[in-house]
């Protein structure tokens, strides 16, 4: 919930926020355990050892020690390993969306965050997701690198132009959660904020049903393929010979010119309808032209989710 | 390093000092300082060009943190608070942090140290200042022109598409001012290695050099990467050439990976000099030689090696592989080690010392204290899935700002009292000095620790306007800023006063060993009148307190 109150630590409202938090609170432990180590022992020494202290022993004072030394070495070596590990094991999770997540489309720009959901109802600024289930961000911007961050579910993700970043979380909690621009972005950074809506599953159904009818983005997507006429040579049958077939493509690797072989990913989708002769696949000339300029951003979701849409024939 | 005289000279000086002809007497005329190749003359210079850019720096920071004080906007718009906090991390970083201590003590302290008239190279080190002063021209003009908006990061496409200001002439400010530090950076490299007194091996070496020899390999090797970012960026915003933008062909990320590869090493061109500083004061303010000499001087080696290996750790939310993520994650833990080696060193160096709590040794206590917080918080930091949460949060402002102020200014200070004396022949007043290293640290902690609990719950860094609920930790932390621009306000008053009224200083008045104190102050020009002999260990303090003790002369 976003209230005024003073706290410590924000709220843990996602799947990750309380494993996040886990290794916090332990790397506090060892920042406080070192520090107080470290302190303790100066202090100790200033005053056992302070000039005006004549009683002292300073006899035999050891100028080095090399098993000292060694211990000093291999002790935080031990404790940053297991820290590297630890971090390493929750970051592979945290950019590793789980299969059937809901994914929302985002695109953001200077100075707002336009957001699509599933079944084409968008908004701007505010997000609302269901509880207890997997959202997907699939996110570009239209200029410079901005970045979704979400306090309370620990996630962030910079947005860039040019190529699609996702990530992905599952709301705990119901209530309004701040949405923040990580990145410094120009003027208007600070008011790049919004709001992540978390409801009840029916709830959020009600929500979405409600106020106009919307196109999905995959009907937009096969909308937009026919009137750019894509699909003269890209045939629902594939049956042309002059192109490579779209269906089941997405995922799938693909043997390119040259011999090298890439996974067709919503990037390389995005790349091949911007610059198609950039990556051609094996067996076929580069005669598609370029989109480039054509689309936007928004349409270029759009197509890619209509092409994602397509089933393996 | 064995002090052949030095217990008589600090006792018994041999003329009246008034007389005596040094650096600074030595000449009166605007052209004598404009033209010298003095080093101690040239660092002398540095000092004032970088005061200024540190108060310039800390004038913008001000308006910063009084505005910070409410949620609103409500003392400039936010084009000016953009610009305000650019121009506080480019003075800061390029203006002041990097030259501090190498150009000034570093300038000084170098050829006193090994014992030798000057630099290797005379003339480059007052080229490398007319050259700093012809990028802080640039960067001058860029300011009062109407400013820069980008962050001192100048992230692209932001930096080389979008931003409407001063981009392109800071750019060249910061991309000549670069030359300043290679200059400076090969001087001291050619000059530890061929001008070493005779008798001074590598292992009799302050650990100051060793802390300034692996400085300058950052300086020579890194710099020029910075200069090529920087040019790519003036090609793509001149020229339309596509390196970063998208739109153009380029990649943003390439531009991350280049400025890192500098920008990481740079913090330590920045610490390393500090951690040198303290490795000078810590001994002679506990009478004996630092536990584990040869770690700390090797440990100064491997961070400036290791720091070149993990610049990818800032890019842990901005689309590099997940597998790049993990390798530069792993790295960073290894440049800790021997953070943590020097940490535990210094503070094994207090045992069994006689210690006392002069200036210099506070600053180097406190550095030693803040230093510690500042790499453990890099621990964090470090940890992928932590930093994906404080990633461009007031908790990296906070981590950095312990590293680049608490660490290295407190041992620039530290520094600078500890060679005042020798500088400038003066003695500044002692309870002063005391009460302003007190405040700076109180007012340090104050100002930076309420950074890291607004970092967890999620306040983004760079951020004009806020949500309500940050307003408490940010209204201590500008009330902490308060206390801290006192503390260094402080400084500026009484080293300036002391440089008519001070007491008038010894050679050496704080009877450390090292060849810097064996001569004069302040130092004649040729600074020994013979070429000093070297014929044991750094730091023997003890054979020379117990020399001082045998002679008589040793209070």
């Amino acid at each position: 919930m976003i209230d005024d109150g003073f706290r410590l630590l924000p709220e843990q409202a996602s799947t990750l926020a309380p494993h996040v938090d886990l290794l916090y609170y332990f790397l506090l432990g060892v920042a406080l355990f070192f520090t107080v180590l470290i302190t303790v022992l100066i202090i100790y020494f200033s005053i056992k050892y302070r000039r005006g202290n004549t009683r002292v022993d300073r006899s035999s004072r050891p100028g080095h020690s090399t098993l000292l030394e060694i211990i000093w070495m291999v002790v935080p070596l031990i404790f940053s390993m297991g820290i590297f590990g630890w971090g390493a094991t929750l970051y592979f999770s945290e950019y590793r969306p789980p299969a059937g997540a809901m994914e929302i489309r985002t695109v953001a720009k200077q100075w707002m965050w336009k957001f699509q959901h599933p079944n084409g109802h968008r908004e701007i600024n505010t997000l609302h997701i269901p509880l207890g289930q997997p959202i997907k961000m699939i996110m570009i911007s239209e200029d410079v690198i901005h970045s979704l961050y979400v306090p309370a579910f620990r996630v962030k993700r910079d947005v860039l132009p040019g190529s699609y970043s996702s990530c992905w979380f599952e709301a705990t909690r119901t209530g309004d959660f701040h949405l923040f621009c990580a990145e410094y972005c120009g003027t208007n950074h600070s008011r790049m904020i919004g709001r992540v809506i978390v409801m009840e599953p029916a709830e959020y159904e009600d929500w979405l049903g409600g106020g106009s009818a919307k196109e999905t983005p995959v009907a937009a997507g096969q909308r937009l393929f026919e009137e750019l006429r894509c699909v003269t040579c890209h045939r629902p049958d594939g049956a042309t010979g002059r192109c490579p077939p779209l269906a089941g493509l997405l995922g799938r690797e693909v043997k390119l010119t040259g011999g090298a072989t890439i996974i067709a990913d919503e990037n390389y989708l995005r790349e091949s309808i911007l610059r198609p002769a950039a990556k051609v696949v094996e067996g076929f000339q580069p005669l598609m032209p370029s989109y480039d300029g054509q689309v936007d951003e928004e349409q270029l979701i759009q197509l890619i989710s209509y092409i994602k849409s397509l089933a393996k024939p | 390093m064995t002090i052949l005289v030095a217990p008589e000279s600090a006792a018994t000086p041999s003329q009246p000092r008034t007389q005596q002809r040094n650096y600074l007497t030595d000449g009166y005329s605007v052209r004598s300082w404009l033209l010298t190749t003095d080093h101690k003359r040239i660092a002398i210079l540095y000092l004032l060009s970088i005061t200024f850019f540190f108060l310039l720096g800390g004038a913008a920071v001000i308006v910063v943190r009084l505005d910070l004080m409410t949620p609103q906007a409500d003392l400039v718009q936010s084009e000016t608070y953009n610009k305000l906090f650019t121009a506080h991390g480019v003075i800061m970083v390029f203006f002041f942090l990097i030259p501090s201590i190498p150009a000034v003590l570093g300038n000084f302290l170098v050829p006193l140290m090994v014992g030798a008239r000057d630099l290797a190279f005379p003339r480059l080190n007052l080229l490398s200042w007319y050259v700093y002063m012809l990028g802080e021209l640039f960067t001058l003009y860029a300011l009062l022109a109407g400013g820069v908006d980008t962050g001192w990061t100048f992230y692209a496409p932001y930096s080389s598409t979008y931003s409407n200001t001063y981009v392109m002439a800071t750019a060249v400010g910061i991309f000549i001012t670069g030359f300043s530090s290679i200059l400076t950076g090969l001087n001291f490299i050619v000059t530890i290695h061929k001008m070493r007194a005779p008798g001074l091996t590598w292992f009799r070496l302050p650990l100051f050099i060793w802390a300034l020899y692996a400085t300058s390999i950052i300086m020579v090797l890194g710099t020029p990467v910075l200069a090529i970012t920087l040019l790519l960026v003036g090609m793509e915003r001149l020229l339309g050439i596509g390196i970063f933008d998208p739109r153009l062909g380029g990649d943003p990320i390439l531009f991350q990976h280049l400025f890192w590869f500098y920008s990481h090493p740079a913090v330590y061109i920045m610490i390393l000099p500090s951690m040198g500083v303290v490795s000078e004061i810590i001994p002679c303010y506990c009478r004996k030689r630092p536990f584990g000499y040869a770690f700390i001087g090797f440990s100064s080696v491997a961070i400036a090696v290791f720091s070149f290996l993990v610049w990818g750790h800032h890019l842990f939310v901005s689309g590099q592989s997940i597998y790049a993520g993990m390798v530069f994650s792993m790295l960073s833990y290894l440049v800790a080690i021997p953070s943590a080696v020097k940490v535990f060193n210094w503070t094994a160096s207090l045992h069994k010392g006689s210690i006392s709590f002069d200036t210099p040794m506070l600053y180097a206590l406190g550095f030693v204290g803040l230093f510690t917080m500042g790499g453990l918080t890099g621990l964090f930091v470090a940890a992928l899935a932590v930093d994906v949460h404080v990633h461009d949060t007031y908790f990296i402002v906070a981590h950095f700002h312990y590293i680049m102020v608490g660490g290295a200014v407190m041992g620039y200070l530290g520094g600078i009292h500890f060679w005042w004396p020798k500088m400038t022949g003066r003695i500044y007043p002692e309870g002063w000095a005391r009460l302003s290293a007190i405040l700076i640290f109180v007012g340090f902690n104050l100002t930076f620790f309420p950074q890291y609990i607004l970092g967890y719950l999620g306040m983004p860094r760079r951020y004009h306007v806020y949500p309500p609920e940050f307003q408490v930790l940010n209204v201590m932390s500008s009330a902490g800023a308060s206390i801290l621009g006192m503390g260094y306000f402080f400084p500026l008053t009484y080293l300036s006063w002391s440089l008519y009224f001070g007491k008038r200083a010894s050679p050496n008045p704080w009877r450390a060993t090292g060849l810097e104190w064996q001569t004069s102050s302040p130092p004649p020009t040729e600074n020994f009148s013979e070429t000093p002999v070297v014929l044991d260990e750094a730091y023997d303090y003890h054979r020379f307190d117990s020399l001082a003790a045998t002679e008589g002369g040793g209070k």
